[in-house]
């Protein structure tokens, strides 16, 4: 008795390789987009650089030097020779002395830490009101009808109101910039959660009626198991795409009040308050402007790319074309 | 159709009541004290009675019931006056602004004009940049100018106003000198010397808005177009020999512009409010900067009531959007 031959195409092959993983597709096409590379790439060396920035850099940022003061930065030697200009103080220095390059780092710090604060509370809030509404059936017209009512409150003018009104008590609690921190944080936490809720919400009512879950429920997976377990690691592509742009917004929204006079103290610098103060003398001294809002621009530029490369890594439809 | 929309245009005035109780609780929070201007020798007593005059010192319910009352009984009668020469509105108490103690909706209507040129030839400027350019880089996807056009709106999206107003003002006022860089109202337009003045000054805070119009629609332009050049019924349209031109202008062209009609008509809203930043860069003297100047003089009653205006304006242009949507797609029915 010989053992059948089985026909060939019948016979089964050992898999070349292991089953690539998700995660490891998602990077292959993640690192196909030069942009998103190119953009994340600038996201981590400028939040490396607010962080570690401040040792390798030690000047204060508000000390004055006032013997130094409407230094130019060290480039504009190049086409200019008669120009202030002093390798003590590369970026320049301000009209009262102060160093412009440690000013831009205490600046970036201030802007990245309210933007990644406000990034992760809008989150939490819009993840939370999402996968509630989403799951429990009797919560969703409640928790979509205040989403809609969210979204049609004018957020800028909202934010300005609020944020004039309660600097006082918050500054007395909490320090002219502790105070200012969480006001800021937490009004543009709450004014730019909706578009995420939204997303998860309809992610979940689709992710709810599928076998899996259905799966989980007959073996008697409590409702807070099958979310944490089971449908929150499915609505994680949202979840960091949204995560971008709210990062993006954050960024631009807390400049955009330092601009208009209501953000942070006048002696604390953020990206958006150096620009402001430095608009009037800008004939002058344009690289006042120029820097700082290079700075935000090519921050918030590579992470509006960031989030492009990962909607179409982490979207299948879209990943091995 | 006409019942959706009537229903939808009722249900729109409690979100407005509602969202008109918040800011006004929002604002009853307001440490500032409208008195805090008045000489030190005014008596007591008669600082008080000019707060009673100027609605405070009763409970905030009733101030709120008052404010109602004013917004939505008095000054629409004003308007008729005003329009057909009658007196309804004869003696009564209308919104008042605690700055220059005049109506406060005068002084909106005052700074209107300035505002809806600005924004309002900045959306149509922006709009008609974005349309061809959204066409055309899903006609040609991923060419170089579908690259370039990608690059132009990230930049549009990522180049805040507040940076691009002070990069045009150095590039084109101080080092080119081609432009006025403060927005000058009082300017009366009856000559073409004028006008060219006029569309000097209008040029940049126009642009600076432009640029972020043009970002956002020309991006939803060009996902439209992509979502409806694969569909089945462009190849017939192609097999059955119509020219190109028409199969895109005319065929896909119309279908694409449904959500993109949508997306105009909701981000008219958000247009007015991103024009706070840029009126402020360009000194306009439109009604961003006026809440700006009302919130810093503390001015709650202008505030008030300028952040209703916005939110009504969100509102009523998703209402809008709601219903165009219904109009020109026959495949919604809202039923």
């Amino acid at each position: 008795m010989t053992d059948p031959v089985p026909i060939a195409a019948l016979q089964d092959k050992e898999p070349s390789a292991p089953p690539a993983s998700k995660w490891k597709d998602v990077w292959a096409q993640f690192s196909k987009h030069k942009g998103a590379l190119l953009g994340g790439g600038f996201l981590v060396f400028i939040t490396l650089a607010v962080l570690v920035g401040p040792w390798v850099w030690p000047l204060d940022p508000q000390a004055l030097d006032i013997r130094n003061k409407d230094l130019r930065p060290i480039y504009t030697a190049l086409w200019d020779g008669e120009a202030k200009v002093s390798w003590g103080h590369p970026f320049g220095t301000d009209n009262l002395g102060r160093d412009q390059l440690a000013q831009m780092i205490y600046g970036g710090r201030a802007s990245m830490a309210v933007g990644w604060a406000a990034m992760v509370l809008s989150l939490l809030i819009g993840t939370g009101i999402g996968v509630i509404a989403g799951f429990f059936r009797r919560l969703d017209g409640p928790l979509m009808r205040l989403t809609d009512l969210f979204l049609s409150l004018p957020i800028l003018p909202l934010l300005l109101v609020a944020v004039t009104l309660f600097r006082q008590p918050l500054r007395a609690n909490f320090g002219p910039e502790g105070g200012m921190f969480i006001l800021i944080v937490t009004v543009i936490g709450i004014t730019s959660w909706m578009p995420t809720a939204r997303i998860v919400r309809g992610d979940i009512l689709a992710l709810k009626e599928r076998e899996f879950i259905l799966a989980a429920r007959s073996i008697g997976t409590k409702p807070f198991k099958i979310i944490s377990r089971h449908l929150l690691p499915n609505v994680l592509s949202p979840i960091m795409v949204s995560a971008t742009l709210g990062l993006a917004t954050a960024i631009i929204t807390e400049s955009a009040l330092s601009f208009l006079g209501v953000g942070f103290p006048s002696d604390f610098p953020t990206w958006g308050k150096m620009l402001a103060d430095a608009v009037p003398r800008m004939e002058e001294f344009p690289e006042r402007v120029m820097l700082p809002g290079i700075a935000i621009s090519l921050t918030v530029l590579g992470v509006n790319y960031l989030g492009d490369g990962l909607r179409d890594a982490l979207d299948p439809r879209i990943r091995g074309r | 159709m006409l019942t959706f929309a009537i229903r939808r245009l009722v249900l729109s005035v409690p979100t407005l009541l509602f969202i008109s109780f918040a800011i006004f609780m929002l604002l009853q929070l307001a440490p500032g004290d409208p008195m805090a201007q008045v000489p030190l020798t005014v008596p007591p007593e008669v600082k008080e009675r000019m707060r009673q005059a100027l609605g405070l010192g009763e409970p905030p319910l009733v101030q709120y019931g008052k404010w109602l009352v004013q917004m939505f009984w008095i000054e629409p009668q004003v308007l008729w006056d005003h329009w057909f020469g009658t007196n309804y509105s004869e003696g009564k108490l209308r919104v008042i602004s605690w700055q220059t103690r005049s109506p406060v909706m005068d002084i909106v209507i005052q700074r209107m004009p300035q505002t809806l040129w600005v924004v309002g030839l900045s959306y149509i400027v922006g709009i008609l940049i974005a349309l061809p350019i959204g066409i055309y880089s899903a006609y040609r996807q991923y060419s170089v100018f579908d690259q370039a056009g990608t690059f132009v709106t990230m930049i549009g999206f990522s180049i805040p106003p507040f940076f691009t107003g002070p990069l045009l003002i150095v590039i084109f006022s101080v080092q080119l000198g081609w432009f006025p860089s403060i927005y000058d109202t009082t300017l009366v337009v009856d000559s073409w010397a004028d006008f060219k003045s006029q569309l000097q000054q209008m040029i940049m805070p126009v642009m600076v808005l432009a640029l972020q119009t043009t970002a956002q629609i020309s991006r939803y332009m060009r996902a439209s177009m992509l979502d409806n050049l694969n569909q089945d019924y462009v190849r017939t349209a192609r097999a059955k020999g119509l020219s190109e031109a028409v199969v895109v202008m005319v065929h896909v062209l119309r279908n694409s512009m449904i959500p993109v009609v949508t997306v105009i008509a909701l981000g008219v809203p958000a247009i007015f409010g991103g024009a706070i930043i840029t009126e402020n860069v360009f000194k306009v003297n439109g009604i961003g900067q006026l809440l700006i100047t009302a919130l810093f003089a503390n001015d709650l009653p202008m505030v008030m009531t300028l952040t209703f205006i916005f939110a009504f304006l969100i509102v009523m242009f998703n209402l809008i959007a709601d219903i165009l949507y219904g109009v020109l797609d026959p495949r919604i029915r809202y039923d």
